[in-house]
């Protein structure tokens, strides 16, 4: 599905061909003229049309672009979003009236939207991209707030002089809890369960 | 529900030809049935179910502007 051959009257009119098969734009594929058209003698014989060979680039931030739209479309959310592209790592700002449905009770949605979007931009690629899916700053807000439960949840653990076990949070989460207590020396932090399950327990040093 | 379905499968499938999405209306809840070629199962339903729970999780989002729940079914 990725390369195509093509033959018209002209050049141009066989890459249109192969264009429109795979429904993307002229800079989107490397066009490789196979064999340039002949007019023959008199037109008539020994005539050859234009044969081409269409490759299309690979184009991770126009693939999550199309799919991102046609997603949106489907769950009739309007949603503005843009994509930049940072080393690997795609980042998809998106904005709208009505994302709280996007995002989900503590960003569950948005977090299974974007697990699905790095499963499909991935699929059969031999360079592996990351997208990050975000709505009006809410991995920062989000990022902020976990912090701060962590401070509170860890004197907590100190006070009480026992184990505060959290509620099950994914991978990027717990890191970011414990990150921001990576710096205490009079708790430690763990994990413990199963995913999706899976939760920090903080504990009091002895 | 049945384009979001079709879409979100189509994405992570081999063989999107083979995906085919129905739905069936009951009283209080939609039924969507996705149907994808054997070798396209673990695509869609991933280690433990991981996959087939996102997925659950972003048409569930959606539907919430519908009155009626709306159930994905892997057959």
């Amino acid at each position: 599905m990725k390369v195509v051959e093509k033959v018209g009257k002209t050049i141009d009119e066989a890459i249109e061909l192969g264009l429109q098969e795979f429904g993307v734009l002229r800079d989107e594929v490397t066009i490789e003229v196979v064999e340039e058209p002949s007019k023959g003698l008199f037109g008539l014989i020994g005539s050859r049309p234009a044969r081409v060979k269409l490759t299309l680039k690979d184009n991770p931030v126009r693939r999550v672009d199309r799919l991102l739209k046609s997603i949106f479309e489907a769950m009739e959310i309007p949603v503005d979003f843009s994509i930049k592209e940072q080393d690997q790592i795609l980042l998809v700002t998106m904005e709208g009236a009505d994302l709280g449905v996007l995002i989900g009770r503590r960003g569950e949605t948005l977090d299974s939207l974007q697990y699905l979007i790095n499963l499909s931009i991935n699929k059969n690629q031999e360079q592996r991209r990351k997208v990050v899916l975000d709505v009006e700053g809410y991995r920062q807000r989000r990022e902020d707030t976990l912090q701060k439960l962590a401070q509170r949840l860890a004197d907590k653990a100190k006070q009480r002089g026992r184990s505060v076990v959290l509620e099950p949070m994914n991978s990027q989460e717990r890191r970011i809890i414990h990150t921001a207590l990576q710096g205490r020396d009079d708790i430690y932090t763990f994990s413990e369960g199963e995913e999706p399950f899976r939760k920090i327990i903080i504990s009091p040093k002895k | 529900m049945k384009e979001l379905v079709e879409i979100l499968a189509k994405a992570l499938v081999d063989q999107p030809e083979q995906v085919e999405v129905t739905t069936v209306e009951k009283e209080r809840s939609v039924v969507v049935e996705l149907r994808v070629a054997p070798e396209d199962m673990g695509k869609v339903i991933g280690k433990q179910g991981r996959i087939a729970r996102a997925i659950r999780s972003v048409v569930k989002a959606a539907a919430t502007k519908q009155r009626k729940k709306v159930v994905v079914e892997i057959i």
